[in-house]
């Protein structure tokens, strides 16, 4: 099936993007308005495209549309192609939808800002960048999505880049992201090396005659790819300072949609990461590590967008780890993916409208009983926090526990440490999540009498509210009847028939419950009951202080890779002043040293110059003279 | 007569040439100092002509003899623009080159 309208999709906010910034303060009156009107259209075309994939038969459910050919070079053929499937249409959805409320939102929480015709620019160009990385029909295709999402992101993360932190906070996002893409070239690279050809269909009908060395190698790669895009461990210290962004940007790009890239990575490439089960292995590992990893600086955060941050790690985590978890987890993975996507980009819009009304303070320990002044912004936030603590019948219920108890059935040694891993993760969770809601929306009034809490305009509370109906709902509607893990049937490869269930769903549950419940009861007696201290306190024990520091993850990285990487530079200039520098210099010198000495010969006296003729026609002579004597 | 005589008397000019020039400052006496040592050469050419009893020296000699005459013309000019300009034939004065 191919169809002409997947190009538009891409087209309608790329067009908006460039319309913005080309057309420069002109725009600045109606900015916004193309803006979200290019993201809405966006979103439009992929609710058709989806209404027309539900009349199609399961196998005709993915549709093509080739572009133009773009590398053509012996046996290297690209074309620009896009495709859309099952697995794509959920991502376009997502980003679009989610997407375009974000837009909706901006318009109010960006209204002050002089440059808000730029700001909707921006999001418009990820938007695109987001759509070809989902929609590209090979690798190659998806790169260029892949580092156009990446530009984005920088782009906003520094968005108020007259802060020198902010603009510092973007280009270390964009350093760990290069690291990550520098692992997706390689794989790509690999892929063309070994199989010919970079396509997904190509990919996939190769990867079962490929060897599984070389599936690996393309399997581990492809996972650095996905921890940098992912701020997955250990490239995951760009996600706590991208917080700089504005707000919305948190939302879109840092929680609900382009960290969520490398998921659909692994997703995507199923069918090489279940033919090398070490690459697939790693990929769990990463996402246990992560979620924990996550979880416990979630745990010790003030800053109300730092501590979702840590939580987006931690949740990205859990999507990893089902994608890692092979045929039983990718379905399950997505659907968390989604279910998150609603949640958190809810209660990250939530943060943005707490901090709309409260002078854009972002210490929660300045916060304090603030469900009385935003009523709506403490219930969407609530609803989200419900769903991401997986509260039946919420959305998060569904799709976390399905995700350990995936883990727990993987068998053997394996299974049952991710699976207390997951479960430890959901504990933790339960347990910031609570700690967040009751900082900011429990107990007494903390701010100072300048802030004038108040609930944020219409255009702010109803994407919130609609995106906290999201979070109540997808979970139910992607699991009744398994419908989302059908509809994914196709693309991802099904799971095998149970082989002896470690622990029954049920069971998982209630464990699961009863940690949740451990988690909130213990926030609920630390922070609810006790008075909170203004400045956080200072003498704590070790532990506590290194989640603060984000478990050492910038001290890690500076100690590893910074003074490292600044004793090699300043070694290479010592050697670049000494050594090559010094043999370049010695030349010249040599030279001019011979050249001033030769000079004193030069009198300028003709008769000199005779003499000299003289002995040298004499020495000649001479020598002639004696070698014929 | 013994032709080595020649040779002799040739070796004794251009030694008289070469020293000249060497170790007059006139630049007219210089000129003609240069003058003798290619006449002496002329003189050698000639006398092995004659010693081989071919004529590749006479011929040589005949050469010798048309670049002598344009260097005398070339060279005269040189001295005489030299000498306008700086009031002296002195080959030392003309030592300007050096910087």
């Amino acid at each position: 099936m191919t169809s002409n309208y997947l190009v538009y999709l891409i087209a309608l906010p790329l067009l908006g993007s460039a319309l913005l910034l080309f057309a420069g303060r002109k725009a600045d009156k109606w900015g916004h308005l193309l803006g979200t009107a290019m993201s809405g259209g966006a979103f439009v075309i992929g609710l058709y495209e989806f209404s027309q994939m539900l009349g199609r038969s399961t196998e005709q459910r993915a549709v093509t549309q080739k572009l133009f050919s773009w590398i053509s070079v012996g046996s290297f053929q690209v074309d620009a192609g896009l495709m859309l499937d099952q697995l794509s249409i959920c991502f376009v959805l997502l980003i679009t939808g989610v997407g375009t409320l974000i837009h909706i939102y901006s318009i109010a929480y960006m209204s002050h800002d002089l440059d808000r015709r730029r700001f909707f620019a921006y999001l418009n160009l990820f938007i695109a960048a987001m759509l070809l990385l989902v929609l590209g029909d090979s690798y190659l295709n998806l790169y260029v999505g892949w580092e156009g999402v990446g530009l984005a992101s920088y782009l906003l993360i520094g968005f108020w880049n007259q802060k020198p932190t902010y603009a510092t906070a973007a280009k270390k996002a964009f350093v760990a992201n290069r690291v990550g893409d520098m692992g997706l070239s390689l794989a790509i690279m690999i892929a063309f090396a070994t199989l010919g050809t970079v396509s997904f269909a190509g990919v996939k009908e190769q990867a079962s005659q490929a060897s599984t060395g070389a599936l690996t190698a393309i399997g581990i790669m492809l996972l650095v790819a996905a921890t940098g895009k992912s701020a997955q461990f250990p490239l995951q210290a760009w996600l706590g300072d991208a917080m700089a962004g504005p707000t919305p940007v948190s939302a879109l790009i840092h929680a609900a949609t382009m960290v969520t890239a490398g998921v659909y990575l692994i997703t995507r490439s199923n069918f090489i990461f279940d033919a090398a089960p070490t690459a697939q292995l790693c990929v769990a590992i990463i996402g246990a590590i992560t979620l924990l990893f996550g979880a416990i600086i979630g745990t010790a955060k003030d800053d109300i967008k730092k501590a979702l941050a840590a939580s987006t790690m931690s949740q990205i985590g859990y999507m990893v780890l089902g994608a890692g978890l092979g045929p039983a987890g990718y379905a399950f993975a997505i659907m968390h993916l989604l279910t998150h996507g609603f949640f958190k980009a809810g209660m990250f819009l939530g943060a943005g409208s707490v901090m709309h009304g409260m002078d854009d303070e972002v210490n929660m320990r300045r916060y304090g009983g603030l469900s009385k002044f935003m009523p709506i912004t403490f219930a969407t936030f609530g609803l989200g926090y419900l769903a991401i603590i997986g509260v039946p019948p919420f959305a998060g219920f569904y799709s976390k526990d399905k995700i350990i108890e995936v883990a727990f059935n993987a068998g053997g040694i394996k299974g049952i440490t991710l699976g207390c891993a997951a479960l430890l993760g959901a504990a933790i969770t339960a347990f910031y999540m609570t700690r967040v809601v009751i900082l900011t929306f429990a107990g007494s009034k903390r701010w100072d009498d300048k802030a004038h809490p108040h609930e944020s305009p219409v255009l702010m509370w109803l994407p919130m509210a609609l995106l906290a109906i999201g979070s109540v709902a997808s979970g139910f509607i992607f699991t009744r009847g398994n419908s989302l893990k059908n509809w994914l049937a196709p693309v991802v490869e099904q799971s095998p028939v149970h082989e002896g269930e470690l622990l029954k769903p049920e069971v998982v549950s209630v464990l699961a419950l009863v940690l949740v419940l451990l988690g909130v009861g213990l926030a609920v007696v630390k922070y609810l009951r006790k008075e909170i201290p203004l400045v956080a306190p200072t003498n704590v024990s070790i532990f506590t202080r290194i989640a603060r520091r984000d478990l050492l993850q910038d001290d890690f990285n500076e100690a590893v890779f910074m003074k490292t990487g600044q004793k090699l530079t300043k070694a290479l200039v010592v050697t670049d002043k000494s050594i090559i520098d010094g043999a370049v210099r010695g030349v010249a010198k040599l030279v001019q040293g011979s050249g001033s000495a030769l000079r004193t010969t030069q009198t300028g006296f003709v008769r000199s110059y005779a003499m000299w003729i003289l002995i040298g026609a004499i020495g000649l002579v001479a020598a002639i003279w004696v070698v014929t004597l | 007569m013994n032709a080595a005589n020649y040779l002799y008397v040739s070796a004794l000019l251009f030694t008289i040439g070469a020293i000249g020039v060497v170790v007059r400052r006139n630049a007219i006496v210089v000129f003609m100092c240069v003058e003798l040592m290619l006449n002496a050469a002329n003189l050698a050419f000639v006398t092995f002509a004659r010693i081989n009893g071919n004529l590749d020296g006479q011929v040589m000699a005949f050469f010798t003899m048309v670049v002598a005459a344009c260097e005398v013309v070339v060279g005269l000019a040189i001295i005489v623009t030299i000498y306008r300009s700086r009031r002296s034939a002195s080959v030392d004065d003309a030592s300007l080159l050096k910087r």
